[in-house]
C-alpha cells in the first residue's frame, strides 16, 4: 500500500513544499510508459459510437452477459479471499520444507497463458478427469456451468490477492502479534484482532485485483467453462463474439468493461484518506516506534 | 512547467512514431520486401505473395503455398490463416495481403463493399457440416435428432459465425430445436470439447472432423438439403502483386489445387 499511497505525493494546495528527488529526464521515460497505456484507451473510445451508445450496450446478450461477469467475479473474489488469506499466511508466517517451491506453484497463473489455465482445468475437473469423475457419480457436473466460470476465474484471480497480502503480511512484522501473544491472546485472537486489521488495504487492494482479474478472464472461461448466453458467456466472451458480426457493439461492451474495471479500481485506491485507511493508519502507529 | 509538459509530450509522441515507423518498417519487410526488386514485366514470377486465409484452410493452403514455391522458385509464400471476419477487418484497416479466401460469401462481401476486391470473387469450394461425438460415444448419438435431445450436452458455434450460422440453418431443414449447452466462439473450440471428452456431441465442418481421425466418431446428419459454405478467393485491390496473385487464384481453381482440397474433404463449387 505504501508503494500506490506515497508519503510525499504531489502537493496539494496548502500543504508545505517537499522535496522532489525524482530526475527531470525520469518523467520524460514515465510520460511514454503513460501514454502507452493511455492512448490505446483514448483509441477506443474514440472509436465508440455514442449516439448509439444506450442501445449497443442495453441489448439482452449484453445484459447477460454483464450480471454474469458481475456475480461470478464476486464469487471468485469470495473465493479467492476465502483461500487465499490462509495461502498468503502460511507463505509468509511459516516455515517448512519445499515453502519457495510451493510458493513459486501458487503464483503460477500469473505467468502461464489463461488458455493453459484453462486447459489444466479441463483435464483436472473434466468430465472424463478423475476428480470430474467423482462429482459426477454425485451428480455434480462442472464443465458448461456457471461453477466452471468462477473457478477458472479464480484460479488466475487467486495468486494476485496472495502476492498482494504475503507482501503486507512480510512488511508489517510480527512484533504486534509477538506483543499480543506475551498478554495472552489465543493465535486465531491475534490472526482476528492484530494481523487483519494491520494487513486490511493490502488485502482490499489483493481483493480488487482479484476482482479485476475475474472480471477480464477470457481464455481460462473459454477453454473450461464454454460460452452460452447467461451461464457461461461472460463480458469478455461477448465482446469477442460481437465483434465477428457488430463491431460497434464491441467497442461499447469494451468501454463498459473498461469503466466498470476504473470503478472498481478507483473506488478502492480512491485517496489515502478514506475512512477504511485512517482506521488502519491509526491502529498503526509507524514500527520504529517500538522496539 | 505547462511548457515543459508540452515538450515532454511532444518527444513522447516522437518517441512512439519512431517506435510505431519502426515496427511498419520490419512488417513489411517481412511479408512484401521484394516487391520494390521485383521487375514488372518479367517473365518468370517473382517476389513475395501474402496470402490472408480463412482458418479451415491452414492444412490445404500451407500445401498449396509448397506447390506454388516448388513452381515458381522465385516466389515466397507468406500465409496468415485466422477467422475470416477478423482477416477482412485486418485487410480493410490496411494489412498487407495480396490475396483474401474467406470461409463464407458474407465476409467476401465486406471486402468487396469496402471496394478492396479486386474483381469477382470466385468460389473455389464448400464445407458442409457434419456431427461429431467422442469415440466412446457417452451419450448413444446415431443421429442429428439424438444430439438435438434436451439433456445431450451438444456444442455448437455461436450463430455470428458462419459455422453457427450453418448448424441452425441445418437445424432448421431438419425440423429440429438445438440446445446446446455452449456456443462456442469457433469451431476449433467446438472441436476441442468433443475431443477431450466434456461434451457429447458437436457440429463442426467435414473439414475439421476428418484430420481429427479417431480422436472423434463421426454420425452422418443425413439432411436432405445440407447447409452448403461457398469459399470465395479473390486478390486484394491495390496490392502490387497482381500478376503473382491471379497465378496463385489459378493454382487453387486448377486440378492440382482441387485435388488438395478435396482430399481434404472440401467439395466442389
Amino acid at each position: 500500500m505504501q508503494v500506490l499511497a506515497p508519503r510525499n505525493s504531489p502537493r496539494r494546495f496548502g500543504e508545505p513544499w517537499q522535496f522532489q528527488a525524482v530526475p527531470r529526464w525520469i518523467y520524460l521515460l514515465a510520460g511514454v510508459g503513460a501514454l502507452f497505456i493511455l492512448l490505446p484507451l483514448f483509441g477506443m473510445v474514440a472509436q465508440v459510437d455514442w449516439a448509439a451508445f444506450i442501445p449497443l450496450i442495453s441489448s439482452e446478450s449484453s445484459i447477460a452477459a454483464l450480471g454474469l461477469s458481475l456475480r461470478t467475479a464476486t464469487a471468485s473474489t469470495l473465493l479467492c479471499i476465502i483461500f487465499g488469506i490462509p495461502l498468503a499466511l502460511v507463505l509468509a508466517r511459516a516455515r517448512f520444507r519445499g515453502q519457495g517451491v510451493l510458493r513459486a506453484l501458487i503464483l503460477l497463473p500469473l505467468v502461464v497463458p489463461p488458455v493453459v489455465g484453462g486447459l489444466a482445468l479441463l483435464y483436472t475437473f473434466g468430465r472424463v478427469a478423475w476428480i470430474g469423475q467423482t462429482f459426477s457419480t454425485f451428480g455434480i457436473d462442472i464443465a458448461f456451468s456457471t461453477t466452471a466460470v468462477v473457478m477458472a476465474q479464480a484460479f488466475v484471480a487467486l495468486p494476485f490477492l496472495v502476492l498482494s497480502l504475503e507482501g503486507s503480511l512480510r512488511t508489517a512484522g510480527q512484533k504486534y502479534e509477538a506483543v499480543a501473544a506475551t498478554l495472552g491472546a489465543r493465535p486465531s485472537t491475534v490472526l482476528r484482532r492484530i494481523t487483519l486489521p494491520l494487513v486490511l488495504p493490502g488485502l482490499v487492494s489483493g481483493a480488487v485485483l482479484a476482482f479485476a482479474r475475474s472480471l477480464g478472464e477470457f481464455g481460462a472461461t473459454l477453454t473450461f467453462a464454454g460460452s452460452l448466453q447467461g451461464v457461461t458467456r461472460t463480458l469478455p466472451l461477448e465482446i469477442y463474439l460481437q465483434r465477428e458480426t457488430d463491431p460497434d457493439a464491441a467497442v461499447a461492451l469494451s468501454f463498459l468493461l473498461i469503466a466498470v474495471s476504473l470503478v472498481v479500481v478507483l473506488l478502492a485506491y480512491r485517496t489515502p484518506r478514506s475512512p477504511l485507511r485512517v482506521l488502519v493508519r491509526g491502529s498503526a502507529p509507524p514500527q520504529d516506534v517500538l522496539p | 512547467m505547462r511548457l515543459a509538459v508540452k515538450k515532454l509530450s511532444a518527444l513522447a509522441a516522437a518517441a512512439i512514431l519512431t517506435v510505431s515507423l519502426a515496427s511498419c518498417a520490419t512488417a513489411s519487410d517481412t511479408t512484401s520486401r521484394p516487391a520494390a526488386t521485383a521487375p514488372a514485366a518479367a517473365p518468370e514470377l517473382s517476389g513475395t505473395l501474402s496470402v490472408f486465409a480463412a482458418a479451415s484452410l491452414k492444412k490445404t493452403f500451407t500445401d498449396l503455398a509448397t506447390a506454388f514455391e516448388a513452381a515458381h522458385p522465385k516466389v515466397k509464400v507468406s500465409l496468415s490463416f485466422d477467422g475470416s471476419s477478423t482477416l477482412v477487418t485486418q485487410i480493410t484497416q490496411g494489412a498487407p495481403a495480396d490475396v483474401f479466401a474467406s470461409a463464407d460469401t458474407k465476409n467476401m462481401t465486406k471486402l468487396s463493399d469496402a471496394k478492396m476486391a479486386a474483381g469477382e470473387p470466385v468460389d473455389f469450394a464448400t464445407n458442409v457440416l457434419t456431427l461429431i461425438v467422442p469415440p466412446n460415444n457417452p451419450a448413444n448419438i446415431a443421429s442429428f435428432a439424438d444430439a438435438a435431445k434436451p439433456g445431450t450436452k451438444l456444442v455448437i458455434c455461436a450463430a455470428q459465425v458462419p459455422c453457427g450460422a450453418a448448424a441452425l440453418s441445418d437445424a432448421k431443414n431438419a425440423g429440429l430445436t438445438l440446445a446446446p449447452v455452449s456456443e462456442e466462439l469457433n469451431v476449433t473450440s467446438v472441436l476441442g470439447k468433443v475431443t477431450s471428452g466434456e461434451a457429447d456431441a458437436g457440429l463442426v465442418y467435414v473439414t475439421d472432423a476428418k484430420p481429427a481421425g479417431t480422436a472423434v466418431k463421426e454420425v452422418p446428419l443425413k439432411l436432405a438439403t445440407p447447409t452448403v459454405n461457398e469459399y470465395p478467393i479473390v486478390a486484394v485491390e491495390g496490392s502490387k502483386q497482381q500478376e503473382l496473385a491471379q497465378a496463385f487464384i489459378a493454382l487453387v481453381t486448377a486440378p492440382q489445387g482441387q485435388k488438395v482440397l478435396q482430399d481434404a474433404g472440401f467439395g466442389t463449387p
